[in-house]
This record gives structure tokens, sequence and C-alpha cells, in this order.
């Protein structure tokens, strides 16, 4: 009997199991009747998860539109493909300091008028987590998570170096004297540091504002190398001539992770360090024994006007131009500034949250015991957010660049940032005298 | 005849229309807008606007162009003589008539199938000043190892090091060469009385002269385009922009400062200077390349 009687029907009928299996499982959910609104977020792990117990609150609130979150690495770049591709999401989730750049660009839709629709105003926010939405008075973004830094310290690495925990630093110059005597060194090495400048090294660009200084005027110069601006630099780089350049490097090199036990603060290496809200999770997954404080950075002694500084930074929703359901994804986006919809994610999160209204259970229930200073900080009039310029990747990049040979003793505080103010000025010139004649300033 | 033959070609067509849309949707037309673009302010998100040579003339002006040149010529001219000469002598070394040879060979190749990333992240670790394998070992010798990530003295003697890690497929050019090495005239060598370097020298290396053309050339063009390994161990550069290389600026201008037009411009200079060199190469080399027959 011909075998080929039974095997050509047997794989045709394989292929044909094979493609419907497939058909099956790729095919489009059924019809539901609502509105999908598609949502990037830059978010993994718990803070992800924070996001979608919110989306499924709103989702299960109402009946009419169901927001899909999907959870997007490098989201700056994929997202603005997508937009240039005419596929954006309706929803991206970015930081805050990008807004400026993509406003530039056009890619991002006006949410002002929606806003006012729907009763949301200015006053109901914290002023340092509204205004980095508002390029040239247009409102681009609201904010999701927000977050403020300040200085953390090690009550334990204190007391050992007779000093008392309760009484940390006000003043820059008593942060420098007893980073000095909580110092560790042997045969050259540094055991602990007291303070390290460029820990974590996330906000170089600080040191200037913290110090008195601007990054810029505002209008179409660059300030960094103005002598109240240098200030803050030439304050750093006295870390490294005390200590050495390399054994700092040394010892940063030893230091693993951010997100690690190994990570500088939480073993040990380092008494004093500037974090954000953010702090207390890590330390509470990574080292739960740690015994740490935090307040606000101290301000120079000569300077009380410029007591309580912080970056602000944050998180914030934004509508890609070019998104299909604006209107819908703009439903959400309310639901999530709804005090209800914050708290429930800055919570999860365990972050303050933007609105100026917060309930007593939230205070109660925040796991974080210094959350009431990162939520005062915000408040702070020496709050500084990074500056609304188009090109502020590029120049802090720069600013990062020239912190790092201030830091290698390759270049004076000044020599650096006249250097940097060199290249920067005339990228700016162009780039302003570019966004004039689109029509965009 | 006619008919029939039409008839074929249309099918031959058809068939490689997938290769031919792929290549002309893909390629092609990137690699034609691109020089287009390079004459233009162009942010992705809104339209060219032509500019002329301006982005040309900003790059001749910008230190920081130069820069990222200069470290990356300092590494090609360091890394392919070191990857040249390290792939022939363990090439020569595979080529001995050992047992389990081709174990051996297996062994040397593997490294360099390990992916980018997981290299860079695990050269971290090996280069780690402070609790690194390399200093580790260098320190039992009584060595004091340098700071090879953050000192920019050794960040690129330490790009260089960690170049030699994929040498596995230039070595495998390299064996092939080597078997084709006429055997008769290693034969003639002995009856000469030839030693063994001298038959190295006079018989082996002139015969494989192409491959070392070869090879010379396309690691010359693979260091002249590094990215993946230094933008995953020295962000922006670090310390202080020592390990910026050209393409990592490229990168940067096209997508982290939306500067398309300026990243195109640095990526034709790039295709240029790489044709340039491998042509300076070509002809340089034309007296001590020689190609049997």
């Amino acid at each position: 009997m011909d075998r080929n009687a039974f095997l050509i029907p047997a794989l045709g009928l394989a292929v044909a199991l094979g493609v419907g299996a497939s058909e099956r499982l790729t095919a489009d959910p059924p019809p539901d009747r609502k509105v999908h609104v598609v949502y990037w977020e830059k978010w993994s792990g718990f803070e992800f998860d924070a996001m979608k117990r919110v989306v499924d609150a709103f989702n299960a609130s109402q009946s009419r539109i169901q927001v899909d979150v999907l959870s997007v690495s490098g989201i700056q770049d994929k997202t603005l493909m997508a937009i240039a591709g005419g596929v954006p999401p309706d929803i991206a989730g970015l930081s805050g300091a990008m807004i400026p750049q993509f406003a530039d660009a056009n890619a991002l839709a006006p949410l002002g008028e929606m806003a006012r629709e729907n009763g949301i105003r200015e006053d109901q926010y914290v002023p340092s987590f509204w205004d980095p939405g508002v390029i040239r008075g247009t409102l681009y973004s609201l904010p999701s998570v927000p977050a403020t830094i300040a200085l953390h310290y090690n009550r334990e690495l204190f007391r050992e170096a007779g000093l008392n925990p309760d009484k940390p630093p006000r003043t820059t110059q008593e942060l420098d004297t007893m980073a000095d005597r909580l110092t560790k060194r042997k045969d050259g090495r540094i055991l602990v540091s007291g303070f390290l400048p460029t820990e974590p090294g996330w906000w170089n660009w600080m040191w200037c504002p913290f110090f008195g200084g601007r990054l810029w005027d505002g209008k179409g110069k660059i300030t960094i190398n103005e002598p109240a601006s240098v200030r803050g630099f030439a304050w750093a780089q006295d870390f490294a001539r005390r200590y050495g350049a390399n054994a700092i490097s040394t010892q940063r090199g030893g230091f693993g992770n951010f997100s690690s036990p190994q990570n500088g603060f939480m073993a040990k290496g380092i008494a004093m360090e500037v974090q954000g809200v953010w702090m207390y999770n890590f330390i509470h997954q990574y080292a739960p024994k740690l015994e740490w404080s935090a307040v606000p950075f101290p301000h120079p002694a000569d300077r009380p006007d410029l007591a309580d500084p912080t970056v602000s930074d944050e998180d914030v929703l934004t509508i890609p131009r070019g998104a299909k359901h604006a209107r819908e994804a703009f439903e959400f986006i309310r639901y999530v500034q709804s005090q209800k919809g914050m708290e429930m994610l800055c919570l999860g999160q365990k972050k303050q949250s933007p609105l100026r209204k917060v309930s007593p259970e939230f205070w109660r229930t925040h796991p974080n015991p210094y959350i009431r200073l990162f939520d005062r900080l915000g408040y702070s009039k020496n709050a500084f957010a990074t500056p609304k310029l188009g090109i502020w990747q590029e120049y802090s990049d720069e600013i990062n660049a020239a912190f790092d040979s201030i830091m290698l003793m390759q270049k004076t505080p000044q020599q650096a940032m006249d250097d940097v103010a060199a290249r920067m000025q005339p990228k700016l010139d162009t780039y302003l005298r570019r966004l004039r004649q689109r029509g965009g300033a | 005849m006619n008919s029939r033959f039409r008839k074929e070609g249309l099918a031959g067509l058809l068939f490689a229309s997938p290769w031919a849309v792929g290549f002309l949707v893909f390629l092609a037309y990137p690699l034609v807008a691109s020089i287009y673009f390079s004459f233009c302010d162009y942010s992705v998100l809104k339209p060219p606007v032509w500019i002329g040579l301006d982005n040309y003339a900003e790059l001749v002006h910008d230190d920081l162009f130069w820069t990222a040149l200069k470290n990356t010529l300092l590494y090609a001219i360091l890394a392919v003589p070191t990857g040249l000469a390290t792939s022939l002598i363990l090439a020569m070394l595979l080529n001995a008539k050992v047992k389990g040879m081709p174990i051996y060979r297996t062994i040397f190749f593997v490294p360099s199938l390990v992916p980018q990333v997981s290299l860079a992240v695990l050269w971290l670790w090996l280069l780690n000043g402070e609790h690194g394998v390399l200093n580790a070992v260098l320190a039992k010798v009584g060595i004091h190892g340098p700071n090879w990530l953050s000192d920019p003295a050794w960040s690129k003697p330490a790009m260089i090091l960690m170049s030699v890690w994929g040498v596995g497929n230039a070595v495998l050019i390299y064996l092939a060469g080597l078997q084709d090495v006429p055997q008769q005239l290693v034969e003639a060598a002995d009856l000469d009385g030839a030693s063994g370097w001298q038959k190295t020298r006079h018989v082996t290396i002139p015969m494989i002269s192409p491959v070392i053309l070869f090879n010379g050339i396309m690691g010359l063009i693979g260091t002249l385009q590094v990215f993946a390994e230094p933008y995953v161990m020295f962000p922006g550069g670090t310390p202080a922009r020592s390990t910026y290389f050209y393409t990592m600026y490229l990168f940067d201008n096209a997508f982290r400062y939306q500067k398309m037009g300026y990243a195109s411009a640095m990526g034709w200079i790039l295709f240029v200077l790489v044709l340039a060199l491998t042509m300076v190469s070509l002809r340089l080399s034309e007296k001590h390349v020689h190609y049997g027959s």
C-alpha cells in the first residue's frame, strides 16, 4: 500500500491544525465595544504595578474606556519614533525633564483646554510639580509621580565618629567638618566616605543653584560660568583635593549597582548621600536594618536664603500628537489627577503626592518616615527643576563631562564651566534661532 | 522562446522580490535619504529644512566631534595591530598538529560568540579597580593595578585589552589561510635548512598576507564603528570623555538630541573616512601582499 496515501493527508491535517491554532492564539480579542486607550509607561517592577492598580481601578470604574498599559523601556526614543511614524500611543508616561524637548519638537498635544473643561487647575498642585508641564504658557503634561531629594545619613556611622546623629549638618561648612570626621582611610585607600559630591551623580548641575548660581538667564544666555554659578563646583572640587581624586574613584568603583545591597550608602561605604524620596524603598528592600535619617541638604553659611534646597523631579503623563483617542486618554489622566487616583499611585510607589490636598489616611499609612519632609521640600522656594531648555540633554551631558574633569582635578571649576559656556552658547543661539524660524518660540 | 524567457524572468524577479523590496525600503532608501538629511535641520518630528552645508561647517568647529574622532582613531591605531598580532599568534599555535586541537580551537572561538552587552557587563567586573579579577591577579605578582574604568589614562587601554577577547573570528580566518600555505614551499625551506622563524617570516606570512590584509581592513572598520561595549561600560564617555567614541556622539545626536541631520552628516564623514583609510591600506599593501596562484 502506498504510504503517501496516508502521509500526505496527515501532513495536510497537521498544517491545517497548526495554522488554525496559531490564528486562534493571535486573533484580536472579541470586540467589547469599548474605546481602547494605549498607554506606554517607562516603569517596571513595583512602580509599574502601582500604576497598573490605578489603571485597573479606572477600567472598573466605568464601562466605556479600556486603558491598556504597557511597560516600555527606552520610552523617549520609542515614543519619538512612534510619533514620527504616525502611530503613537494615546498616553506616554515621560520624565518631566523631557517635556521642553518634546514640546519644542511639536510632539505633544496641548492639554490646557481639556484640563480647564475637567476642572484641573494650577492652584490644586504643589507649584514645583505643575510648572514643569507648562512650556511658554502652554500646558503639555500633568504629573504622575513627583519626587524631591534630601540628605540621607547613616546614624550608626555618625555615632562611631563621635557625632550626634540628632544634630545633622545645617550648613555646607558643617557638612565639610562632619564629612572629614566620618571619612575613614587606610593605606591611602578610603574605607568610608563622609560625603561625596559625585554620589549618586544624577544631578551634578544642582551644585550651581544650591550655591546661588543659575544655569541660564531664561532668555538666551548660558550663565553657568558666572562666579555665583561656579561656587558650588569649587566646593565639590575641595573633596577631591582633600581625599584625593584617585582614592575617591577607587572607592566609588567598588560600589555596586544602585539597586543592590552593594549600593555605597546601604553597604555603609558612604555616610551621607543626597537621595530622593524613593530611597526608602531600596533601603527597606536591601538594608532593612540600616539606621538612617533624612534632612534638607545644608546651605552655605553665608546664604541662609538658600535654605531647604532640593531638586524637584517628576514623572508625567502626556498625550502624544496624533494620538487616536486623545479625549478618552484625558479621561484616564483626569482619573489619575483626582485625589483618590493620585494617592493610590503615589502610595503604591511610596512617594509624595503632587497635589496640595492630601488625605490624613495617606500620611497615616505612608511607610516612609520622612514623607512629610519630602512633601515640604516641594513647596520650598529653593526647589530647583531642570531648566526648560529644548537642548537640556546636551547641556546636562556637557555639565556632567565638565564635572568629571573638575573631580579628576583636570580643570579648575572656572575653566571647566567657561568651556561649557563657550560650547553651549552657540548651540543655544542656533537652537533658539531655528525655533523662532519655525515659529516655535 | 522570448515569451518563456520573459516568463521565467518575471518568476525570478518575483522570487527575489522579498529581498529586493527589503533592500530598497530598509537600506537603499535610508542610505539615500541620509545624504539629503545631512544637509538639513531635521529632528525627525518636523519636516527637514534645507540648511546647505551648515551641519558640516558646524562639525568642523565642534570640539567634541574632534575629541570623539581622536579617541576613535587612537583606539583603532592601538587595537587593530594588537588584535592582528594576537589573532595571528593564536592561529599559528592552533594550527599545530597536536592531539585534541578541535577542542582548543573551540575554546578560543567561544568568547567571540558572547553578545556584546553581556561582554561589556562581564568586563565591568573583570576591570573593576577595587574588586576586579584583573587587579587581583596583578596584586598576586606585586603590581598595584590601576583604576581601569575611572582613570582617563587607563580607560582606553582597558578597551583595547577587552577588544582582544573577540579575536576568535579573525583566528578562524587565519586558520583557513594557514591551511592553504603550500606544503611544498615549507618542505623546500626545510631542505634549505631554514629555521622555524625563517619559515614563518619568509614562507608563511607572505603566503597568508592577503588574509592579514583582509583581517586588518575588517578590524579597522570594526574599531572605527565601536559602540556597544563603551556605550554600556562608559556612559557618556566617562571618565572625562576619554572613552567617548565617534559612534557614541553620532548616536547621541540622532536619538538623544534629536539632531538627525547633524548625525547623518557625521555618518557620511565616517563613511568617507573608512573608505579613504581602506584605499590607503590597499595602496600601501600592494608591495607587501602576495596573491599566490
